[in-house]
C-alpha cells in the first residue's frame, strides 16, 4: 500500500516546492524521509501532536536557518562597518507599517517644504491629484475623455495589463498561467483586444442611451411645470382683484373671526364635587397610612411581596447571604425604598409606580396649599407675576376654597388694618438678623400680622422662579433658628411660635432634604453642647426650652413612626440622653423632663416602641414626689439618687395647698420660669406635675400592656406607686388617679409563652452535582489547587524552553564547528592544491631543464 | 550691708565667699554666711543659696574634706584634742547636715521653683554621696547607699499638708534608676508606716501624694533590666540586694500592701483598682496578697466593686486563686453598673464567663436573665451589645440552654426567674425564657431592636468582637445616626401641623398649654 500512494504521489512531486511554501496543504513527502513515532497504546481522545516526522525536512530548514542568521554573523565577525538602515523609524517596532509610511512622508514633505532660499518665493510645495503633479495636468491639453478616463480609472485587471504592457510578447505563456478547464482553448492576442474594444463600446452606448432619457424626461418636466405655472400666475392676479372687489369687514364679522381663530380653550377636567373631593382626601390619607405603616415595620412588604427565596443548589444554608440582602432590610425603611425592590414582582412593580406617583401629587399639592394657604389674598400680590401665571394654568383650582386660608383668616380684621400699613413684597431676608427685624420690628406687632410677612415671603419667591429655590429653603432655616430665640426669650414667646409651625410644615413639605438638614443641625448643636457640659462636669442640665421645641418641632415634620429616619432617630437619641443623662435639680427642670417624656410618648404613639429611659424617668419623678424611704422593689438609675438635696422636689407637705389644688395643664412657661413663684403656686405646681407623671405612667401601662415583660417593666413603678398610696396625703385626685394607675397595672394579664425561635426554613436536599474541574493539562499535575497547577505548568514550560533553549545552542555549535571544519578544508585543499600546482610547474621546470641539458649532451 | 545692694551684688557676694572657702580653709567660716542666707525669706535669695551650696559641698564631697563615719557630737570634738583636720572635718560636716536639713525644709517651700531646685540639690547630693560614701563600709565591697539623706527627700515629697503632684512628676524621673527605685520604694513603704502609725486620721493630700509617687513605680520585667543605677559603682556585685528582680518585687509589694493596708478614702480606691490589674498584679511577688484588699473593695458596693471583680478575675485566671463566690458576687452587682464608666470592663468579663464553653448551664442562665433585667432599664448604647452577650447563654446547640427556645413549653402566667434571689442557682432561671429581650424587640432605637432580635434565631451568629460597641457612648450614637444617609428622600409627616403642641390627642397637648 505504501509502495501504492508512493507512486500515486510521484506524479505530483514537482509542484510539491511550490505548494509546500503556500500552506498547510503538504504533499505526501518522501517516505523514506518519514519518522513514524509509534504509539504503544491508544488512548481515545489524546491528540497525537508529534506521530510523523520528518528529520529531513526540519534539519534542512534548521541548516539553512542557520546559514542565513548565524553563519552571516560568524562570517562577519571581524568586520567593524554595519550596514545601518536610517530610514525613520526602520528598527522602532512600537509604530505599525501604516504610521511608519505616514510619519515618512511627512518627513519628507516637510524636507521639501522648508525652503531653500528664503527669496525665493515661487519655490513653493508642489500640488498633486493622484501622485500625479498638477502643474503637470495642466500642462496636458488634451486628457483623455473625461468620460472614458473615471470609467477605466483603477480597474487594473491582469487581463487588462497583460494586453496593455506587454502581454501580447508571449502569448503562449498565458494558457499556462492560468489554470483551469475554460484555459483549454488558447485565444489570440487580437481575439482579446477586440472583445476589450468591443465591451467598452457597448458600454459607451448604453450611457448615452441613458443620458439622453434623462435629458428627455427633464425636458417633459420642464414643459409640464411651464404649464402649471402659467395656471398658477393666471390665478394670483384674479384673487387679488376679487380681493378689491370685496367689501370691508365690518367690527362684528372681525370679532367673529377673531373668535375662531382664537385657540380653543381645551375642555378641563370636570369640577369635582365635595364628595369626591372627601373621598379622594380619604383614599390619599389611607394610602399614606399604608405607607407609614409599612416604613414603621420596616420588613414587612419586603416579606409579603417576596416569594420564597431563590435557594442555589450550592447554598450552604449557614445563613450567609449577600451584603446586598442584608442592607435591605435598613435601606428599606426609607420612603421610597420600593423603586429599587421594583424587580421582585411585578404586582408590587404596578403598585410602586402609583406610590411614586402619588408621592409626587402630594408634594404638588403641598406646595399648591402653600400658595393657596393665602388664597383670599392672592389677588392683591399681582406683582408677582408667577404666581398668577400659575393661578391662570390651573383654573380648575380657583374656586375650590383654600383649605387654609379659613384658618388664616381667623384674625381677617386685623389683617384688613395691617394691609393697608405693610408691603406686599418682600425681599427675602438673607441674614437671620433680616428676617428678625423684619418679623419684630414693632414689638407689639400681632402674631397674625408676623405671620403675614412670612407667608408673603414665600409668595414672592415662588420656588419656579430662578433662584428662588434656594432662597425659600434658608428661609425654613431662619425660621427655625427664629424660633429657637423666641423660646429662649424671657417670657418665651410661644403664641408665636404656635404660629409659625405651620410655614414651617409648609416650607418642609416643599424642601424635605433642606429642611432635614436645617433641623439636624439645630439637633447636633444642642448635642455637642450638651456633650461638652457633660465631658467637663460629668453631667449636664437640662437645655433650654428651645431644645425641647425643636424636638417637639422635628416631630410635627416628620413622621415619627419610621423605623429609621434620618431625623426622627437622632432626636429619639437626643430625648433619650435628655432623660439619662440630665439630672432633675428644679422644679423647672421636672417640668422639662416631663415635657420630654410627653413629647418623646407622642414620637412613639403609633410605633407603640418601648423607651426604657423613659420608665426609669418616671419612676425617679414618682420617687422624689414621695418622702424619702427607699423601699423593696425598685432601684433608682442614673439621674436620680436615693438621697441626696433634691430626692424630695415634689413632696407638697402643706395641707392648705394640697386641699386648694386643682387639677391643670402645666404651662411651658414654668420650664423656663426665672421669675420666683410663691410657695402655693409652687405646690401647685408640683401636684400637677405629679398628676401628670401619673397620667403618663397610665399612658405606659396602655402602650405597654401587650409586651411579654410588662410586669418585669412596671414592677419598680409598681411597687413605688403601692408605697406611694399607703402613706399618702394628696388630694383626693392624685389618689384616684394613682389606684387607677394600679389598677391597670394589675389588669393587664400575665401571659408568659415560653419563647421559641423562628423556625428556620427547612434545608434543601444537596444537590450533588459534580464538581467541575477545567483541566488545563493532563499527567499528574492535576489534583491540586489552582496556583499550584498554575505555578507547576510554568515551571514545566520553564524547563521546557530551558531544554530547547540548551538543544539550540548545541546544535548552534555543531553547526559552527561543522563550517569551520569546511573552511579549515577547503583551506588545506586550497593549499594542497597550490602546492602540488607549485611543484607541478617545478617539475614541469625541470623536466624542461633537464630535457634541454639532454639535448646539450646530445649534441 | 551687702543686700541691700539689690540681687546682682548679693549674688556676686555669695560667689565671693563659696571662693574663699573652697580656696582656703581658713575661710570656712563664711559658710555661716551662705547658709545664712538660705533661711531667707526672699524666693530669689534663696535660689542664689541653694546653687551656692549645691557648688560648695558639691566640691567638699568630690574633694572628701567631709568626716566620713558615725558623725561625733560637735561639742565634744571641738573640745577634744584631736588634729586641726579632722575638727575641720566633723565640723564641716556638721554643716553640711544642716545644709541637707533645710534644704528638706526647703521642700515644703510655697514656691514651685524654690521646691524643684532644692529637689534636684538633694538628688545631686545623694548621687555624690553615694559615690563618696560618708560612712564606713561595714566589710570590703558592700553596698552603701545614703539612706538617711534619701529617706529625708521621700519624706519631704510625701507632705501631709499639700499637694505635691507636680514635684513628684518631677521626682518620677530619677525613679527610672533601679536604685533610687528601691530605695524610694523601702522610703515610701516606711514613711506610710510612720505616719498612719502617728495620725489617727490621716489627711487626704498624703494619700493622694502617696498613690502619685507609688502609682509612678514600675519595676522592669526581666532582671537583665536592672542596670542603671543612679550613684556610680566601679563594679556590680551580686552579693547586693539592690541587683535582684526579686528583692525589688519584695520591696514592691510590701510598699503597696503596707498602704492598701490602711484606710483609704473612696476615690482612691477606685484609682488603685484601675492601675491594678495593668501595673499592680503582674509585678508582685506573691499577687494572691492581694485578695484581701480586693474582698475589701468588693464590699464598698458601686463602681468600686466592680472594679474589685476584675482584679479578682485575673488573680483566678492567671494565678490560681481559689475564689468560690466569685460568680455569685458577680452575679449580685446592683443595676448601677450600667451607668458607670467602668462597665465596658465588666460586660468583658460577662461576655467572657458566659460564652465559656464549661460555664455551667444553671450560671449562664441566671446571669443572662439577670442581665436581661437590667436591661430593662438601661440606655441604647449599652442595649446594642447587650443582646450579644445574653446570646451565647439562650442557644439550642447546647442541651440545658433553652432560654431562647423552649418548644412545647407550659404558658405560664408568672416569670419563674426571682430576680431578688442571691444565689445563681436557686433564681430558677433556667425554666425562664429571656422575655426581656422580646420586649427590647421593639425598642425605639431600630439597632436596639435589630439586636434584640438575634434570640429569634435559631443559628448562632458568628461571635463577632462586642468591644467596639461596648466602648459606644449615646454621643457617639447620635453622630452616627446624623451620618447615616437615607438612601431616597426624607419621608415626611403626612398630616398637616396645627400648631406647637399638635392635635388634641396628643399627649403634649394634654398635659401642657402655652400660656
Amino acid at each position: 500500500m505504501g509502495k501504492a500512494r508512493a507512486t500515486g504521489a510521484r506524479p505530483k512531486a514537482p509542484g510539491a516546492p511550490a505548494g509546500a511554501r503556500g500552506g498547510r496543504a503538504r504533499p505526501n513527502p518522501n517516505p523514506f524521509e518519514v519518522k513514524v513515532n509509534r504509539q504503544k497504546f491508544q488512548v481515545l481522545g489524546r491528540k497525537t501532536r508529534h506521530d510523523v516526522g520528518l528529520p529531513g525536512v526540519s534539519r534542512a530548514r534548521a541548516i539553512q536557518k542557520r546559514t542565513q542568521t548565524l553563519l552571516k554573523e560568524y562570517k562577519e565577525r571581524d568586520k567593524s562597518n554595519v550596514f545601518i538602515d536610517k530610514r525613520f523609524g526602520e528598527y522602532n517596532s512600537h509604530i505599525s507599517a501604516e504610521e511608519k509610511m505616514m510619519r515618512r512622508f511627512a518627513l519628507e514633505q516637510q524636507r521639501q517644504h522648508e525652503k531653500r532660499n528664503i527669496y525665493n518665493l515661487n519655490e513653493d510645495e508642489e500640488l498633486t491629484h493622484f501622485g500625479q503633479s498638477l502643474a503637470d495636468i495642466e500642462k496636458l491639453n488634451d486628457i483623455v475623455d473625461s468620460d472614458s478616463d473615471t470609467e477605466e480609472r483603477g480597474v487594473l485587471s491582469a487581463e487588462l495589463t497583460a494586453a496593455h504592457f506587454g502581454g501580447g510578447a508571449f502569448p503562449h505563456e498565458k494558457p499556462s498561467q492560468q489554470p483551469g478547464p475554460e484555459a483549454a482553448r488558447p485565444r489570440s492576442h487580437k481575439e482579446l483586444i477586440e472583445e476589450l474594444i468591443a465591451k467598452s463600446k457597448q458600454e459607451k452606448r448604453e450611457r448615452q442611451a441613458q443620458r439622453e432619457d434623462a435629458l428627455e424626461l427633464t425636458e417633459k418636466l420642464d414643459r409640464d411645470w411651464r404649464e402649471i405655472q402659467s395656471l398658477l400666475s393666471r390665478r394670483a392676479p384674479q384673487a387679488q382683484s376679487r380681493h378689491q372687489e370685496k367689501p370691508q369687514p365690518d367690527a362684528y364679522d372681525r370679532a367673529v373671526r377673531e373668535l375662531g381663530f382664537e385657540m380653543k380653550a381645551q375642555p378641563s377636567d370636570r369640577m369635582k364635587t365635595e364628595e369626591e373631593l372627601a373621598k379622594e382626601e380619604q383614599e390619599r390619607l389611607r394610602r399614606l397610612e399604608a405607607e407609614r405603616v409599612r416604613r414603621m415595620l420596616g420588613t414587612s412588604e419586603d416579606q409579603d411581596s417576596k416569594g420564597p427565596a431563590h435557594v442555589s443548589a450550592d447554598d450552604l444554608n449557614d445563613g450567609f447571604v449577600l451584603d446586598k440582602d442584608d442592607r435591605r432590610l435598613l435601606s428599606y425603611k426609607d420612603g421610597k425604598m420600593n423603586v429599587q425592590e421594583a424587580q421582585s414582582g411585578e404586582a408590587s412593580n404596578g403598585g410602586d409606580e402609583e406610590e411614586e406617583e402619588d408621592e409626587e401629587e402630594e408634594e404638588e399639592e403641598g406646595e399648591e396649599d402653600a400658595e393657596d394657604s393665602g388664597g383670599s389674598d392672592s389677588h392683591s400680590d399681582l406683582e408677582c407675576g408667577v404666581e398668577s401665571e400659575e393661578e391662570s394654568e390651573q383654573p380648575e383650582q380657583e374656586p375650590r376654597p383654600p383649605p387654609r386660608g379659613r384658618s388664616a383668616g381667623r384674625g381677617q380684621d386685623a389683617r384688613d388694618a395691617a394691609r393697608t400699613e405693610l408691603p406686599y413684597t418682600f425681599a427675602l431676608p438673607s441674614p437671620l438678623e433680616d428676617l428678625k427685624s423684619l418679623l419684630a420690628e414693632r414689638p407689639e406687632k400681632p402674631v397674625e400680622e408676623q405671620l403675614l410677612v412670612v407667608e408673603r415671603i414665600q409668595k414672592c419667591h415662588h420656588p419656579l422662579a430662578v433662584g428662588n429655590k434656594a432662597k425659600l429653603e434658608k428661609l425654613f432655616g431662619f425660621l427655625l433658628e427664629y424660633v429657637g430665640e423666641l423660646a429662649t426669650e424671657d417670657p418665651p414667646d410661644l403664641r408665636v411660635i404656635d404660629k409659625l409651625v405651620v410655614p414651617l410644615y409648609n416650607l418642609c413639605q416643599m424642601f424635605p432634604e433642606s429642611a432635614s438638614e436645617s433641623v439636624r443641625f439645630v439637633l447636633r448643636d444642642a448635642m455637642h453642647e450638651m456633650e461638652g457640659t457633660i465631658e467637663a462636669k460629668g453631667r449636664a442640665a437640662f437645655p433650654g426650652l428651645d431644645v425641647l421645641i425643636y424636638l417637639k418641632i422635628a416631630g410635627m415634620l416628620f413622621p415619627t413612626s419610621d423605623l429609621w429616619h434620618p431625623v426622627v432617630t437622632p432626636a429619639l437619641v437626643c430625648l433619650s440622653q435628655l432623660l439619662t443623662k440630665c439630672p432633675v435639680l428644679s422644679l423647672p427642670d421636672v417640668v422639662k423632663g416631663l415635657f420630654v417624656c410627653c413629647v418623646f410618648l407622642d414620637y412613639v404613639s403609633l410605633s407603640q416602641r418601648f423607651i426604657p429611659e423613659l420608665v426609669n424617668f418616671l419612676l425617679g419623678i414618682l420617687y422624689i414626689a414621695t418622702p424619702n424611704q427607699p423601699g423593696p422593689g425598685y432601684t433608682l438609675v442614673h439621674p436620680f439618687r436615693p438621697l441626696g438635696r433634691n430626692s424630695e422636689l415634689l413632696v407638697v407637705s402643706d395641707e392648705g395647698d394640697a386641699a386648694t389644688w386643682r387639677r391643670r395643664s402645666l404651662s411651658l412657661h414654668w420650664a423656663s420660669a426665672r421669675h420666683a413663684q410663691t410657695e402655693t403656686e409652687a405646690n401647685h405646681t408640683r401636684l400637677s406635675c405629679l398628676a401628670v407623671c401619673l397620667a403618663l405612667v397610665k399612658r405606659c401601662v396602655l402602650l405597654y400592656g401587650a409586651l411579654p415583660a410588662f410586669h418585669d417593666i412596671t414592677r419598680p413603678l409598681r411597687a413605688l406607686l403601692a408605697q406611694h398610696l399607703a402613706g399618702s396625703s394628696h388630694p383626693h385626685e392624685l389618689q384616684e388617679l394613682c389606684r387607677s394607675a394600679l389598677a391597670d397595672m394589675e389588669a393587664q394579664e400575665r401571659r408568659y409563652q415560653p419563647l421559641v425561635c423562628e423556625r428556620s426554613k427547612p434545608v434543601p436536599l444537596k444537590l450533588f452535582t459534580p464538581r467541575l474541574v477545567k483541566v488545563l493539562e493532563f499527567g499528574r499535575k492535576q489534583g491540586s489547587t489552582k496556583e499550584e497547577q498554575e505555578r507547576k505548568r510554568l515551571i514545566h514550560k520553564h524547563r521546557r524552553e530551558f531544554k530547547g533553549a540548551v538543544r539550540e545552542i548545541r546544535k548552534d555549535n555543531q553547526f559552527l564547528a561543522r563550517m569551520q571544519l569546511s573552511e579549515i578544508m577547503e583551506r588545506d585543499a586550497e593549499r594542497k592544491r597550490k602546492v602540488k600546482q607549485l611543484f607541478n610547474s617545478l617539475a614541469e621546470q625541470e623536466g624542461e631543464w633537464k630535457a634541454l641539458k639532454r639535448k646539450k649532451f646530445k649534441k | 550691708m551687702e543686700r541691700v545692694r539689690g540681687p546682682r551684688s548679693a549674688r556676686r557676694a555669695l560667689g565671693r565667699l563659696l571662693e574663699a572657702v573652697l580656696a582656703s580653709r581658713a575661710e570656712a567660716n563664711a559658710v555661716f554666711d551662705i547658709l545664712a542666707v538660705l533661711q531667707s525669706e526672699d524666693p530669689e535669695e534663696i535660689q542664689d543659696a541653694v546653687r551656692a551650696c549645691s557648688r560648695l559641698f558639691g566640691a567638699l564631697l568630690e574633694r572628701g574634706e567631709l568626716f566620713v563615719g558615725q558623725l561625733p557630737p560637735e561639742e565634744t570634738v571641738m573640745a577634744g584634742s584631736q588634729g586641726a583636720t579632722r575638727k575641720y572635718k566633723v565640723w564641716m560636716r556638721h554643716r553640711y547636715q544642716s545644709c541637707c536639713n533645710r534644704l528638706a525644709e526647703l521642700l515644703a517651700h510655697p514656691s514651685f521653683q524654690v521646691k524643684e531646685l532644692a529637689l534636684s540639690t538633694l538628688m545631686k547630693f545623694v548621687q555624690l554621696e553615694g559615690a563618696h560614701p560618708l560612712e564606713k563600709p561595714k566589710w570590703e565591697g558592700s553596698y552603701l547607699f545614703p539612706r538617711q539623706l534619701f529617706k529625708a527627700v521621700v519624706d519631704g515629697l510625701l507632705s501631709l499638708e499639700e499637694d505635691c503632684s507636680l514635684l513628684l512628676s518631677q521626682f518620677c524621673q530619677y525613679l527610672e534608676h533601679d536604685d533610687v527605685r528601691y530605695h524610694a520604694m523601702q522610703a515610701a513603704a516606711d514613711t506610710v508606716a510612720r505616719v498612719a502609725n502617728a495620725h489617727p486620721e490621716v489627711p487626704l493630700t498624703f494619700w493622694n501624694n502617696v498613690f502619685t509617687l507609688l502609682s509612678a513605680v514600675s519595676l522592669p520585667r526581666q532582671e537583665s533590666d536592672i542596670a542603671n543605677f543612679y550613684v556610680q559603682h566601679a563594679e556590680l556585685s551580686d552579693k547586693w540586694k539592690v541587683t535582684h528582680l526579686k528583692e525589688h518585687r519584695k520591696a514592691f509589694q510590701l510598699m503597696w500592701l503596707g498602704f492598701l493596708k490602711h484606710k483609704l478614702p473612696l476615690s482612691l480606691y477606685k484609682k488603685v483598682l484601675v492601675i491594678m490589674h495593668e501595673s499592680i498584679l503582674p509585678h508582685l511577688a506573691q499577687p494572691s496578697l492581694m485578695i484581701d484588699f480586693l474582698t475589701r473593695a468588693y464590699d464598698i458596693g458601686g463602681a468600686i466593686s466592680l472594679l474589685a471583680l476584675n482584679g479578682l478575675f485575673i488573680l483566678i485566671h492567671e494565678h490560681n486563686l481559689e475564689y468560690p463566690d466569685f460568680y455569685r458576687k458577680l452575679y449580685g452587682l446592683d443595676p448601677s453598673v450600667f451607668h458607670v464608666k467602668y462597665r465596658a470592663r465588666f460586660f468583658h468579663l460577662a461576655d467572657l464567663f458566659l460564652s465559656s464553653p464549661i460555664c455551667p448551664p444553671y450560671l449562664g442562665a441566671a446571669f443572662a436573665k439577670r442581665l436581661a433585667r437590667l436591661a430593662l432599664t438601661a440606655p441604647p448604647e449599652l442595649l446594642m451589645a447587650l443582646p450579644f452577650i445574653c446570646k451565647p447563654a439562650a442557644p439550642t446547640t447546647r442541651p440545658g440552654r433553652v432560654l431562647g427556645h423552649r418548644p412545647r413549653g407550659p404558658e405560664l402566667d408568672a416569670d419563674p426567674y426571682d430576680p431578688d434571689e442571691e444565689d445563681p442557682a436557686q433564681s430558677r432561671a433556667l425554666e425562664s425564657s429571656l422575655w426581656e429581650l422580646q420586649a427590647l424587640q421593639r425598642h425605639y432605637h431600630p439597632e436596639v431592636s435589630k439586636a434584640a432580635s438575634v434570640i429569634n434565631q435559631a443559628l448562632s451568629v458568628p461571635e463577632a468582637s462586642i468591644a467596639p460597641l461596648l466602648e459606644l457612648t449615646a454621643f457617639e450614637i447620635f453622630e452616627r445616626d446624623l451620618k447615616k444617609k437615607g438612601p431616597e428622600a426624607v419621608p415626611l409627616e403626612f398630616i398637616p401641623a396645627q400648631g406647637l403642641l399638635g392635635r388634641r390627642e396628643d399627649l403634649c397637648a394634654q398635659h401642657f398649654t402655652l400660656s
